[in-house]
């Protein structure tokens, strides 16, 4: 993922850097996220009166939920009178994609005190993770990267606070502003996210038989579309991973013995190698 | 009331979600494939999201050119596998959009 932050991974000085460098390199290379989501805040703010969410709830959303895509969704849910029952459960399965992300970096915080991990896990987020996934990836020394996975969440966390009280403003200034399609924000930064992954066919298989799945099963109710064109996408995936694994040793014999263990090492860091 | 609980509610299971993997760091140990199924999981959920956004906004597939999302994705993409910058990608997405609407209008 070095392309999600291009200024990080030639600098080998970050290696031996302090806390606040690292604090102030998450930061930076949060900057595309932010700028993605300051539309999709602002958006954020301004639907919240029209969904039937006081200024106060969604300010409160924005605070303690700190989640934009299931914080979206609890919107669209509201403005069709759904129950809270509902959008808390909604709310939990279309969030499930962070147990993953956490899976995915527990190995790095386990050296972490208690009350560093929870403030990492509150700010876990599509975005934080994917600077920080790349930052874990990018670099051996990972002592103190903590630091720059705290400097991607205060900026994050600041940005989303701050655009979701403008669109609230914004959003009682000019009521149809809901139309101009901010939405596209949250949809342009995800694809951007998405692509410095598509390197190999196994991933290119499950985005887009996950894509096909949550379109034809976007009906289904309380996003379970979602979960299972994920599932199917991720099992998609994995399945040609390992046909791909025992077609190529076969075809190049010569070289089988390693082929197997080089490409682990590239799927698994995938997004990183080009 | 509702409201707060509802928000209180979602707060819980957001951070629960985030959370119980990193209370229990260490004491868990992942099998291999679990480990490489796991590298599929962002870009598999980041595209499930979007694609019913990007190419049925109405509620019906449209790749016609009345679909400014479709369009516009489409020009962020290129962008974006052609530079593989992100910030390039969002900034290109956001302006095409905004021009792709403005001409439709």
């Amino acid at each position: 993922m070095s392309n999600v932050i291009p200024n990080l991974t030639p600098q080998p000085s970050v290696t031996s850097a302090s806390n606040s460098s690292e604090f102030l390199q998450g930061a930076k290379a949060t900057i595309p996220m932010i700028i993605g989501a300051i539309p999709f805040g602002i958006i954020f703010g301004t639907l919240a009166e029209s969904s039937g969410l006081s200024i106060w709830g969604a300010m409160a959303m924005s605070l303690f939920v700190y989640a934009g895509s299931s914080q979206f969704i609890a919107l669209g849910l509201l403005a069709t009178g759904v129950g809270p029952i509902i959008i808390i459960a909604t709310t939990l399965v279309v969030n499930l994609r962070h147990l993953l992300y956490a899976t995915a970096l527990v190995d790095k915080i386990s050296h972490l005190s208690h009350g560093w991990r929870a403030l990492l896990a509150f700010g876990l987020t599509d975005e934080s993770f994917a600077v920080v996934n790349g930052r874990y990836l990018g670099h051996t020394d990972t002592a103190r990267a903590h630091w720059f996975f705290l400097g991607s969440i205060v900026a994050m966390y600041s940005n989303w606070q701050l655009c979701t009280w403008l669109g609230i403003g914004l959003g009682e200034l000019f009521p149809d502003m809901t139309n101009w399609g901010l939405d596209f924000a949250m949809s342009v930064t995800f694809l951007g996210i998405v692509i410095p992954y598509l390197r190999n066919k196994p991933m290119w298989l499950a985005v887009i038989s996950a894509a096909t799945f949550a379109m034809i099963l976007r009906d289904l109710p309380h996003q379970l579309g979602l979960v299972i064109a994920a599932l199917s996408g991720v099992c998609i995936g994995y399945a040609s991973q390992q046909i791909e694994l025992r077609i190529k040793p076969a075809k190049v014999a010569s070289t089988a013995t390693n082929t197997e263990s080089t490409k682990t090492t590239n799927t698994k860091t995938g997004s990183t190698k080009p | 009331m509702n409201e707060t609980m509802m928000i209180a509610g979602m707060a819980l299971v957001t951070f629960s979600v985030r959370y119980v993997m990193f209370a229990m760091a260490g004491r868990i140990r992942f099998p291999l494939w679990f480990k490489q199924a796991l590298t599929y999981v962002p870009p598999v959920v980041l595209s499930a999201i979007i694609a019913p956004l990007i190419l049925m906004p109405e509620g019906y597939l449209d790749i016609s050119l009345a679909n400014p999302y479709f369009w516009a994705a489409v020009v962020a993409a290129s962008v974006g596998f052609w530079r593989q910058h992100l910030l390039t990608t969002i900034v290109v997405g956001l302006v095409s959009f905004v021009l792709i609407k403005w001409m439709m209008s």
